[in-house]
């Protein structure tokens, strides 16, 4: 008897004052708060995702990084050769700008159907149900890791070094592109219950996007060269990619022009802005300021939406 | 009240029933970007209730009283339309067993990720390990994947992550009633140790058994309103007077609706109508106790009342009389014969009856059949569901019978040891 006294208090005193309300609405900052709480469960479930998708593949994770690969194959085959583009290590230019991508497409377009693909849990656990979306990005960062592996061994291979003096921007716009995709992940991972449609029209949109981004041409041959003389390139930069991937090929292709012999004709190859460091930092720190305003937009949204979540699915 | 576990204050939950959801583009276009016309429904209405910690509360009422849906807002898995919850202290929600189980991950892994959707650290499922295999019996397949896990194998894994959370509220939500027997057993005695550490439990669950024999409190839902809450005997009452009331309410059978199957043994087929000289007319059931309530009360007298017409007379007729359970076992099988009185039919119309003083059997619905034979064994009438009845125990003994039990402390080792001295 004396043991099932003890046994009571010290679990008044230990969780005595843990109150929790659940009320109609959630607001921001307690969603904030209680993301935070749940960080271990986000590493889980990144971790899930990852074990689950390679599960009974011999390869693993090795298909995470052949898969790119393979587009980068293809681009450089058309690029390079049947177009006759010949920018150096035109390789070494596309990965850096589809490495962003493919961080940022693959959170994006996983993170839309995930609470609803998750249904089984939304139904029948109570946690903050934003994790589902970021879990998708985070493992989207997962592959974005292993895919960089691939490209420092590419630069290895190619002799291509970066510039090491903006590898502080190419962080800032690592953490910008994770920001905006957990932020439209969020966002559209709840739109996404209640019109089933955002799932398919995010894969029609995210392909339009790839080709409105400076990844497979020239920012400063194609765009820069035709819209400047309108001074209408702030409509390229409305895209908040477009800055991003810049920062990311500046970085690591480290050349904004470049010259070679092609054809025995000695040609300069423009490929990025001439700008300063600051040119830089100060888009993708203004990307990252929206971004994070729309994370909190995200967050608003979902919250009202999510009351409703268990009867939709 | 200040030391509550669960206060729900006011909580009410719409659900908007769509019939056919437009749930694209191109249907919402169509109709002009609205939805369809919905119809609102209530699951719960304005339910307040406040569990004081340490107690054990169980929620009854039928499928789709807004059982689930309240436990599912104190959950925090649906939020409530209006109102609040406040839990003070860690919640653990059995809602479904196992839920979030990823069918290609290995046992141990599911622990880990079932743990922390739960809300455990990894220390915390570290240190619960052990405990958590050794619960669930699962030694020899925690590295094997889920999806070769038989259903009771997953739901008693579920269970023991959920136990072991080391909740201060624990909501089960008819979990209990999987599994086998001895699984069953085995998680009851657990709610029972929870119990006993000061854990506040809330439970869900169809059994009024359950409810009276675990329960602190007994609250009663009918459509998504609060009707009753108390002692748990006076809630399951309570319940399953309500559950009779909205039931259906029969109490004389018109032969004429009975299909009059063949007498089980008999072997024979039932006679053709001219040789069938007795039949029954009509069955009606009388209680001693209160009859404005549709069941008796465990010890009332019950009267069966058999209306029954003869063509001609027929000098020895046998009454038969079977009592059945909800699952068709046989409680009680006898005839007038066995009884020991004879009965001579006299053409026309006339009436006997069966009595049974003191019921004993406790709570549930029982059926009874009738049938009417001659001395050697010639079914000439049968009725199958001749009557239904329900009984409700009003004392706190479960299971089938009401027997009469004495206890009492007979000796102490201080008193054997004296007696030794």
């Amino acid at each position: 008897m004396a043991a099932e006294a003890v046994g009571v208090s010290p679990r008044a005193a230990r969780h005595g004052n843990i109150t929790r309300i659940v009320t109609p609405t959630i607001s921001v900052r307690k969603r904030l708060r209680e993301i935070w709480l749940s960080r271990e469960l986000l590493i889980y479930l990144v971790r899930t995702e990852i074990k689950v998708k390679y599960k009974n593949s011999v390869l693993g994770l090795v298909w995470s990084m052949v898969a790119p690969a393979m587009t980068l194959a293809i681009y450089f085959f058309v690029f390079q050769i049947v177009l006759g583009n010949h920018t150096p290590n035109f390789v070494i230019f596309l990965f850096a700008g589809l490495l962003l991508w493919n961080l940022f497409s693959l959170g994006v377009l996983t993170g839309t159907g995930v609470v609803v693909s998750n249904a089984g849990i939304v139904k029948k656990v109570s946690f903050p149900r934003e994790i589902l979306a970021l879990a998708a990005v985070g493992s989207a960062c997962v592959f974005f890791f292993f895919q960089s592996i691939v490209m420092v061994l590419f630069m290895i291979v190619l002799h291509s070094g970066p510039d090491w003096s903006y590898l502080p921007v190419l962080v800032l716009a690592l953490i910008t592109g994770i920001v905006l995709a957990s932020a439209i992940a969020v966002l559209l991972s709840s739109v996404n219950v209640y019109l089933r449609d955002t799932q398919h029209l995010i894969e029609v949109i995210l392909t339009a996007w790839f080709w409105a981004c400076p990844i497979v041409y020239l920012y400063q041959e194609q765009i820069a060269k035709r819209l400047g003389p309108k001074g209408l390139t702030w409509v390229y930069f409305l895209n908040p990619m477009v800055p991003l991937i810049l920062s990311f090929q500046r970085c690591i292709y480290a050349h904004p022009t470049t010259h070679a012999v092609v054809n025995g004709v000695y040609t300069t190859f423009y490929v990025l802005p001439e700008k300063g460091m600051g040119w830089y930092v100060g888009l993708d720190a203004a990307v990252l300021f929206l971004s994070l305003v729309l994370f909190l937009i995200a967050l608003a949204v979902f919250g009202r939406l999510e009351g409703n979540f268990a009867e939709e699915l | 009240m200040s030391d509550f576990a669960v206060d729900v204050r006011n909580v009410s939950k719409r659900f908007r029933l769509a019939h056919g959801q437009y749930n694209t583009v191109k249907e919402r276009i169509i109709h002009g970007g609205r939805r369809k016309a919905t119809e609102d429904f209530w699951a719960l209405s304005d339910v307040s209730l406040t569990v004081p910690e340490g107690q054990t509360v169980g929620i009854l009422g039928r499928n789709g009283s807004g059982k689930s849906t309240l436990l599912k807002c104190i959950c925090g898995v649906l939020q409530p339309t209006k109102g609040e919850v406040a839990v003070r202290g860690k919640l653990a929600g059995l809602l479904e067993l196992g839920a979030g189980f990823q069918q290609d991950l290995s046992g141990r892994e599911n622990i880990y990720l079932n743990g922390s959707l739960l809300g455990m650290s990894k220390r915390e499922v570290d240190r619960a390990f052990d405990a958590i295999v050794d619960f669930s019996e699962l030694e020899e397949f925690i590295d094997g994947p889920v999806k070769f896990y038989s259903s009771g194998m997953a739901v008693r894994l579920g269970f023991a992550v959920a136990v072991n959370v080391d909740p201060d509220v624990l909501v089960i939500d008819e979990v209990l009633a999987v599994g086998d027997e001895r699984f069953q057993r085995k998680c009851l005695d657990r709610v029972k140790l929870f119990q006993r550490e000061g854990r506040t439990i809330l439970l869900v669950t169809h059994s009024a058994d359950t409810v009276r024999s675990i329960c602190d409190r007994g609250v009663v839902l009918s459509h998504g309103r609060l009707i009753a809450e108390g002692e748990p005997g006076e809630a399951t009452r309570i319940f399953r007077e309500r559950l009779m009331a909205e039931g259906a309410g029969m109490s004389i059978v018109d032969p004429a609706e009975v299909a009059v199957p063949v007498a089980p043994g008999t072997g024979a087929a039932a006679l053709p109508d001219e040789e069938r000289p007795v039949r029954f007319r009509s069955v009606h059931r009388v209680y001693s106790g209160d009859n404005s309530v549709a069941y008796m009360t465990t010890g009332d007298d019950l009267t069966i009342r058999v209306e029954f017409e003869a063509l001609h007379p027929v000098p020895d007729v046998v009454f038969s009389l079977e009592f059945r359970d909800d699952y068709g076992n046989t409680i009680l099988r006898t005839d007038t014969s066995i009884i020991g009185i004879q009965i001579a039919a006299p053409r026309g119309i006339s009436v006997m009856h069966f009595g049974v003083v003191d019921m004993p059997m406790l709570d549930g619905s029982y059926s009874f059949a009738l049938g009417i034979q001659s001395r050697d064994g010639i079914l000439y009438d049968w009725m199958e569901q001749a009557g239904k009845f329900e009984v409700m125990n009003p004392g706190k003994a479960t299971g089938m019978l009401r027997m009469n039990v004495h206890a009492a402390l007979i000796s102490t080792e201080s008193d054997l040891d004296s007696a030794l001295a």
